[in-house]
């Protein structure tokens, strides 16, 4: 004999495609709201990477000096300052630097890049503490270089690959005129290095004549320091520029929570459907068995027990929802990602939504809680109707 | 004395349409015994109905008083609330109507089985088995509603007003819907659980053969009973 919940589920069986539709009305709204908690989460945990792999908390270039490669290829290559290689020495000094490391950004125009030529640039690096910070970089081929001012380079994934370099191959440096030697080739790591062409920054130095000179240098703060408090310390260097990755984080946050509130909005919309459907739904149901509650309570069926027969339809249409919706945002996580880095401003590079199965079952918690409130009127409704009318109500129609 | 179960005095319903007021229950006073079989004939509109549900409990007296069993349904102008009655319905009653009202998604075992599942779970409880037994349905427990016939739908609804055990069995029209042959079939069937398990039955009908099955035959005539 079915209880409660079996003759709820068998109704729902009986006007089998509103039910279906039903299902997926919230299954819907269940992949939108797993999707936003899933987008919560991976947007930070993939932005807080991609910083992270920057492997220094600071960067220190030179006042007016842009500070990353794509801002000075817009730039045609122009604009670089330098600062004295001594900083890194008196840097050194200061209690809250755990690592420091020096670089040197150049850039020359290559006539044979593309149809019309164009900029290539050249980061020069300390082999002994920039691989340390960058832990995440592997190589394909071959290692970093022999020595600190080797003629050699190490090239990223994508320069490797677009130029078609191999370790052992020599690479011209346009305008200088003088050959290096690739001795590495990295793997792909998904950042701003797998299109760079890395040399010893003392090569650097040599090749283009700037002695002593440096862009930029990445500072790795000891874990218990305020980075903040350090970098108002840093201001006061004179003819430097601070560049904070917490800042640039901050920025980024900014510009991407506008862009959240926008699927935040989407979700209520989508979740106000869903609830708006599943209210259609029950009443709908109730409605048309008017007179069969009514008879159901003519043998004895309480207030209480009419109030729960539609809540369980109501539970089980939501509950089916939210599985099949949770299921569909795990099978389509990709599809989500893309969608949404369609929408952002900036996307980091690790995935975008992650789903777990604490996050699967909160939405279908919320899917469900909305789907009992949502059941509340259809079922008072039923569960105030009184037997007589129900009977009543039949007479003239036979 | 033999024990009353139903007893009425100036039970009196008064349905109000627009500005009109009409009586369909005017002042009725009724002693119903238990084990009697009771029919109600008269003519259309003359109350039949509004008084079976009076009685049955499923609607509210305006005036009048009513017993029902050891309770007291309505008395000095105040009837029970729908959730003190909603108990005794369950327990003291059995209806059926001309309609038959079944659960289209159930079996047939299930419709029959459905009060419990609005009962305590300790209480004694009948099998579905024996009931069908009884009333001929024995092969078709498995079957949808839409798989029966018009007379066997009905034998469901009686088993279903039956698995509870009610002291009273109330039938508004049981044979309305069907012909005579299936007519005389529940008729006989009301006769023998009368008989045989001495249930109080009162019966609404046209039918003057079906009527004529019972001990008493009351007739109405505008909401009162004609001596
Ligand atoms: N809900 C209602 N509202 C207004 N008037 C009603 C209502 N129910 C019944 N009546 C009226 O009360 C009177 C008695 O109706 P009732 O249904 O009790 O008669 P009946 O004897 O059962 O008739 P029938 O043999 O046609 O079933 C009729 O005049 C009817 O129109
Ligand atoms: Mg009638």
């Amino acid at each position: 004999m079915p209880g409660i919940s079996g003759i709820a589920y068998k109704n729902l069986r009986r006007k089998r495609l509103r039910s279906v539709l039903t299902v997926f009305g919230i299954a819907l709204s269940t992949w939108v709201l797993v999707s936003l908690f899933g987008f919560n989460k991976g947007y930070e945990a993939s932005l807080n990477k991609d910083i992270d792999n920057l492997g220094f908390q600071v960067l220190l270039t030179a006042k007016g000096c842009p500070y990353e490669a794509a801002t000075l290829m817009l730039q045609g290559g122009k604009g670089l300052r330098y600062m004295p290689e001594g900083i890194v020495d008196s840097l050194k000094t200061n209690p809250e630097v755990d690592e420091l490391t020096p670089m040197l950004m150049q850039t020359v125009f290559d006539v044979n890049k593309g149809e019309e030529g164009g900029v290539v640039g050249y980061l020069g690096i300390d082999p002994q503490t920039y691989p340390k910070m960058k832990t995440y970089l592997k190589f394909n081929q071959g290692n970093w270089f022999t020595q600190n001012d080797a003629m050699e380079a190490v090239m990223g994934y994508e320069a490797a690959e677009l130029e078609q370099r191999e370790v052992g191959d020599m690479i011209l440096i346009p305008e200088k005129e003088i050959e290096v030697k690739i001795v590495g080739v990295l793997k792909r790591s998904g950042t701003q290095d797998d299109g760079t062409i890395f040399l010893p920054y003392k090569t650097v130095q040599q090749i283009f004549g700037l002695p002593g000179q440096l862009t930029s240098v990445g500072i790795k703060v000891n874990k218990s320091v305020d980075i903040t408090a350090y970098e108002e310390e840093l201001y006061k260097i004179p003819d430097v520029q601070v560049v904070s990755m917490a800042q640039v984080k901050n920025t980024i946050s900014n510009l991407v929570s506008t862009a959240r509130v926008m699927v935040m909005s989407i979700a209520i919309i989508a979740i106000l459907i869903a609830m708006v459907g599943v209210i259609n739904t029950i009443l709908m149901s109730v409605l048309e068995r008017y007179q069969e509650i009514g008879i159901m309570k003519s043998m004895g069926a309480t207030t209480a027990h009419i109030f729960r027969l539609i809540w369980f339809e109501t539970i089980m249409l939501c509950f089916a929802g939210g599985v099949i919706g949770s299921a569909m945002s795990a099978v389509l996580g990709k599809v989500t990602d893309s969608v949404i880095r369609y929408i952002l401003p900036y996307a980091p590079t690790g995935s975008l939504v992650r789903i777990d199965l604490a996050l699967v079952v909160r939405a279908i918690g919320i899917i469900v809680a909305i789907g009992l409130f949502s059941g509340i009127y259809p079922a008072l409704r039923a569960a105030r109707i009184r037997p007589i009318e129900a009977i009543r109500s039949a007479d003239g129609e036979f | 004395m033999d024990n009353m179960i139903i007893q009425s005095k100036d039970l009196s319903k008064i349905y109000l349409r627009g500005a009109e007021k009409i009586v369909a229950v005017d002042s009725v006073s009724i002693d119903i015994k238990e084990g009697e079989f009771v029919s109600f004939i008269g003519p259309s509109g003359s109350g039949k109905t509004s008084l079976l549900h009076l009685l049955g409990c499923l609607d509210n007296p305006d005036q009048g008083e009513l017993i029902v069993d050891v309770f007291s349904i309505m008395k000095d102008g105040k009837s029970l609330s729908e959730k003190k009655l909603t108990p005794i319905r369950r327990d003291l009653f059995g209806y059926i109507f001309q309609k038959f009202y079944l659960i289209p998604t159930l079996t047939v075992k299930e419709n029959i089985l459905l009060p419990y599942a609005f009962m305590p779970r300790n209480g004694e409880r009948q099998s579905a088995e024996a009931i069908a037994e009884k009333l001929g349905l024995a092969h078709r427990l498995t079957h949808l509603p839409k798989e029966l016939s018009g007379g066997e739908m009905q034998r469901v609804a009686i088993a279903r007003a039956l698995i509870n055990k009610p002291k009273i069995l109330l039938a508004d029209e049981p044979t309305g819907n069907l012909d005579s042959k299936r007519s005389d079939e529940i008729a006989g069937i009301l006769s023998d659980l009368n008989k045989e398990d001495q249930i109080t039955i009162i019966l609404v009908t046209h039918n003057p053969v079906l009527a004529a099955k019972a001990g008493r035959i009351i007739e109405l005539e505008d909401g009162r009973i004609r001596d």
